[in-house]
């Protein structure tokens, strides 16, 4: 506890654990929130999942960037990045779940 | 795009299923989540991105207000991390699939 890292099979797992369904339906329904999820913010929407918090697609500008190595200008293109902003709820619980632990 | 238009979406996908309990299996994969970043745990999706805890040191905040100093205590913060393909597919580039 406290050091592991889940993966799809895990959420699948919980999939399995709430609803009657194989572990295969379970997993193929975890792969279906996350590619509706993507799907819509590739089209430029939000995500706004109510309890859990918010994806925003945001456009950043292009500007000159610089090699951290070389110290050579190179162009940064304009691009699409992806914020996720956590609920309050969410805030609050990983804030209490891991008060006074490592 | 809304928690409802995601349960209406994969419900429309899945006939055989009641709306009830999409809504738990959309419900059980987000409550997963939050659970194991209580725990200290993170969760990795591949080619969508990456959930983590990530530590806020304590330090000496200020009342706006007042001016006041005020201890601020070390607390931990949800912080995601967009994955390659996710982020690729924002860009116009195809990648993987």
């Amino acid at each position: 506890m406290g050091n592991r890292t889940l993966t799809r099979m895990d959420l699948a797992e919980a999939v399995f654990r709430t609803v009657g369904l194989s572990r295969n339906e379970s997993a193929q329904l975890v792969e279906s929130v996350l590619t509706h999820v993507s799907d819509a913010l590739v089209r430029g929407e939000s995500v706004k999942i109510s309890s859990f918090g918010t994806f925003n697609v945001r456009n950043k500008a292009a500007r000159i960037g610089r090699n951290p190595k070389t110290g050579e200008e190179v162009p940064i293109s304009p691009r699409r990045v992806l914020t996720f902003r956590p609920s309050q709820l969410m805030k609050e619980r990983v804030a209490e779940g891991n008060r006074r632990r490592g | 795009m809304i928690r409802s238009e995601l349960v209406q979406k994969i419900a429309d996908e899945n006939p055989h299923l009641y709306q009830r309990d999409v809504e738990r299996i959309v419900s059980a994969v987000f409550e997963e989540i939050i659970e194991a970043l209580a725990r200290g745990d993170r969760v990795e999706l591949r080619g969508f991105g990456a959930f983590s805890v990530k530590k806020r040191d304590a330090r000496i905040g200020r009342n706006p207000r007042t001016g006041e100093s005020v201890q601020v205590e070390e607390k931990h913060v949800p912080f995601f991390k967009t994955g390659k393909l996710l982020r690729d597919r924002l860009n116009g580039k195809q990648g993987g699939q």
